[in-house]
């Protein structure tokens, strides 16, 4: 999968979580999940899950830590895809 | 078993505290009851004249027991002093009454508990055994180092 496509699939699951004032058009690669995407810690948490699902990953809680913008989290996933394959 | 050390850390009490005792407690899920006291304040008026259980209460009584009871139960340390908790989502159906003085029975059934957040699926049943409401329940539960 490329860079390309991992943006797009996680642009899909946080579509999800966002809240009916923030439209898909505001995700951008330097959103700020909590900050500019009004998504909560509990979404936040229910993204990661599902990104581990749709990615095959495991994340851990200093991954979780670390993941403030959508940047973060493409890197975090390519991390892992690195390691497991 | 005695559960009464987490019912001890829960941060309620009266006239707050939905929880009177905990019948099974493991990893994976939780039983407790209540009793909804005749003299309860809040029958007055809910409703007029026609004292029932808010639907709120038997929700909250299924976050404090299936919740708040399991989480502290799961962070699984002994210094919950600085625990926060937050409630952020449930979903609830109810299918019968809960009348003054009744005994309610809640079951819960962890889902997931990863990053903080605890969901659950709760089921709150009457002194006969009765399905009186169901649900998802999920929460965050954090330990604030400073205590602010």
């Amino acid at each position: 999968m490329t860079e390309a496509a991992h943006y797009q699939k996680l642009k899909e699951i946080v579509a999800i979580y966002l809240p009916e004032d923030v439209s898909v058009d505001a995700i951008t690669q330097e959103s700020h999940f909590i900050n500019e995407l009004n998504i909560n810690s509990a979404n936040l948490v229910d993204i990661v899950l599902d990104v581990e699902d749709a990615f095959d990953i495991t994340l851990e809680n200093e991954d979780m830590d670390q993941m403030e913008t959508v940047q973060d989290a493409l890197g975090i996933i390519d991390i892992k895809l690195a390691k497991e394959s | 078993m005695n559960y009464s050390h987490i019912i001890a850390q829960l941060p309620y009490s009266e006239p707050f505290l939905f929880v009177d005792a905990l019948q099974e407690v493991s990893k994976e899920g939780i039983k407790g009851s209540y009793t909804f006291s005749k003299d309860l304040d809040f029958y007055r008026g809910h409703f007029k004249e026609n004292p029932v259980t808010p639907g709120v209460l038997l929700t909250e009584c299924c976050a404090q027991i299936g919740l708040v009871c399991l989480g502290i139960h799961l962070m699984a340390t002994s210094d919950l002093s600085n625990l926060q908790i937050g409630f952020s989502s449930s979903e609830m159906e109810f299918l019968l009454p809960v009348y003054p003085g009744e005994k309610v029975r809640v079951r819960s059934e962890k889902i997931y508990f990863r990053f903080n957040k605890l969901k659950c699926k709760v089921q709150l049943y009457n002194e006969v055994g009765e399905l009186v409401c169901k649900g998802v329940l999920s929460g965050m539960f954090k330990i604030t180092e400073d205590g602010a």
